[in-house]
């Protein structure tokens, strides 16, 4: 059977999560066999409705109170050990990462992080990855019985359809070594990473007084908000909106970048994006060469526009 | 104190992504290789930082790789380093050059194990993990900040829509992210100091490899930017809308 990991963020099951589980079920689908879904920690919603993404079976663990890798790692090991799972299936996000891996230690679970496809059955079991920040995909065989796997987010679409799972609850006793002193909260629970349009800017913007004009735009589209690195650098804008090479790697659908030169460190970590559209004034920005479409206008008085037209036809 | 910096070598950001022997090999053919990034600017200078705090912390790095990857050691070691080792094994299997931290670790006696957010090559974000837990270590990944208080770590580290403050007991393992501390640039006594500073070469120990990379592909080609005219916006969001449907 495939073990699919889901984040429990403060009692919600998170997007791509949700789409980790989609793809654990036609994981399942493809080695004929079938998925089920693991949450650690108590949820705000009703996890029989997991079952409307194609599992019958939630297996529930209370007993964490917030994350620990070591704790969390012991938990769906031994789940995983339990159910005889053949592959272990977690979203490559900030839990995920710190889990997968300890996991794969744990099992001795080849692994394979940044997937973006299904697996490749034919000779193997082969799966497809993001490497080089971006710029190239590798193709990685798992070499062992018990596989783990983190898939990244909106490489896979969840997909919905309609079903009961039956939930067990179990509770352990655990022995967390980190303690969550406290936390802080910028905005919404939305990473960067699972937001489905992204409106970043850079220093064409001039400064931080001029970001209320991006804003705008990303609220008419409900996006999420990103900068290039000199802007997140010079303090105009938070650290955690910095794309690129050393910042966030991002896939969404649409990447709307304005004032944004294009280099090539900036470009690693948004050209995994479906849909660019580039504003900048300068017509030999190097970011138009990575573009589906272009603006060559001046940010100032082409974004209030765009909202505004954006406005009109929502 | 001690503490262990992993350190890997990577092709710098600007260099050219190209494959060779049938898709099966990256092209390092005129490829400068660079500290990974998040290694040395995040774990590397922080735990620089903390050194200079506390003299008595020992500092030592950790690289496995084959002997191309001692210049970035040695660079490692003019930015502050005290010593460091160079396991001699290639290996793109995180589970094989976490085995071999993990040995060398358990011998060395670390408190603190740095690792950087992820490779910009492999981008795995696994390999702390792995230490981790072959060392069953507590493991707080993507921090963005660090203090040590005694026998605590206070880390910052990066959650969903924000930060959160965790206190975690030594010895720990931690991934670095930006914010931790600010690049440094080399100076000239760091550089000479270097030249003298022990470097240990160690042969690995035997660890079956869990995966195998097969093959490199390319993303495919864009098909070239529709640009539109900036007087008519109007159809920028009629494209995104019917063309696109990204909206
Ligand atoms: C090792 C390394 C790692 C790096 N990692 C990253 C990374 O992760 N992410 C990242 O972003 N960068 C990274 N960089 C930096 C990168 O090389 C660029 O310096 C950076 O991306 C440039 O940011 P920018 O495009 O905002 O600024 P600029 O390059 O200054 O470009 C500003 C653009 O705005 C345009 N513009 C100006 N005024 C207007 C206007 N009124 N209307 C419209 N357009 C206007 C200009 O034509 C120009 O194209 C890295 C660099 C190095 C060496
Ligand atoms: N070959 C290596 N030698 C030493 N440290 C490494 C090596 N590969 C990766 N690391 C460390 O592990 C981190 C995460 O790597 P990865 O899991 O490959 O993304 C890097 O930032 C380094 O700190």
């Amino acid at each position: 059977m495939i073990l699919v990991f889901l984040d429990n963020v403060s009692g919600s099951i998170k997007k791509s999560s949700l789409e980790a589980l989609s793809y654990g079920v036609a994981v399942a689908k493809q080695l004929g066999t079938e998925a089920q879904a693991l949450v650690i920690g108590s949820a705000n919603s009703d996890l029989t409705e997991l079952g409307n993404y194609g599992v019958s079976k939630v297996h529930q663990v209370t007993g964490p109170e917030a994350f620990d890798a070591q704790a969390y790692a012991r938990i769906v090991s031994d789940k995983s050990n339990e159910l005889n799972a053949s592959v272990v299936i977690f979203s490559h996000s900030l839990m995920g990462k710190a889990l997968a891996s300890r996991v794969s230690a744990r099992l001795k679970a080849g692994l394979v992080t940044g997937a973006v496809a299904l697996p490749d059955t034919s000779n193997g079991f082969v799966v497809k990855k993001s490497v080089f920040s971006g710029k190239a995909f590798a193709n990685v065989k798992i070499n062992t019985a018990v596989k783990a796997i983190s898939l990244n987010p909106n490489a896979y679409t969840a997909v919905l359809g309609e079903g009961k799972a039956e939930v067990t609850t179990t509770t352990v006793s655990v022995d967390a070594k980190v303690k969550v002193v406290s936390s802080t909260k910028s905005s919404s629970d939305r990473t960067l990473t699972e937001s489905e349009i992204v409106v970043s800017a850079g220093r064409g913007m001039k400064g931080p007084e001029n970001w209320g004009m991006i804003e705008e735009l990303a609220d008419v589209l409900d996006a999420g908000l990103a900068c290039s690195r000199p802007v997140a650098d010079a303090h105009w804008r938070p650290h955690h909106e910095h794309v690129g090479q050393t910042g966030v790697a991002i896939a969404p659908n649409l990447y709307i970048a304005i004032g944004i030169s294009g280099a090539i460190q900036h470009l690693a970590g948004v050209n995994r994006s479906k849909v660019i559209v580039v504003i900048n004034k300068d017509p030999e920005a190097p970011f138009f060469k990575a573009a589906d479409y272009g603006i060559v206008g001046d940010a100032f008085e082409v974004v209030p526009k765009l909202t505004a037209a954006l406005k009109v036809g929502a | 104190m001690k503490i262990l910096v992993c350190i890997s070598k990577t092709p710098d950001t600007t260099a050219k992504i190209a494959f060779t022997d049938n898709n099966t090999k990256y092209d390092t053919n005129g490829v400068q290789w660079i500290i990974n990034p998040y290694d040395e600017w995040y774990a590397l200078v922080r735990a620089i930082e903390l050194k200079e705090a506390d003299a008595s912390i020992a500092l030592h790095l950790i690289s496995v790789g084959g002997a191309d990857a001692e210049p970035i050691l040695r660079k490692a070691l003019a930015l502050g380093g005290d010593e460091a080792i160079r396991i001699n094994i290639d290996s793109d299997d995180s589970f094989v050059i976490a085995t071999q931290i993990a040995e060398a670790a358990k011998t060395g006696g670390y408190d603190l194990i740095l690792t950087g957010k992820e490779t910009i090559d492999h981008n795995g974000s696994s390999l702390g993990g792995m230490v981790a837990e072959l060392l069953d270590l507590p493991y707080v990944s993507l921090a963005t900040k660090l203090e040590l208080n005694g026998t605590t770590a206070n880390v910052t580290r990066e959650i969903d829509g924000g930060q959160e403050l965790n206190e975690v007991p030594t010895p720990v393992v931690i991934s670095a992210q930006k914010g931790m501390a600010e690049a440094r640039i080399p100076n000239m006594r760091g550089i000479m100091a270097a030249r003298t500073k022990p470097l240990k070469v160690v042969e690995p120990v035997a660890c079956e490899a869990l995966t195998t990379t097969v093959s490199f592909e390319l993303p495919p080609a864009k098909a070239g930017v529709k640009l539109v005219d900036a007087e008519n916006v109007q159809e920028l969001v009629r494209l995104l809308k019917e063309e696109a449907k990204a909206i």
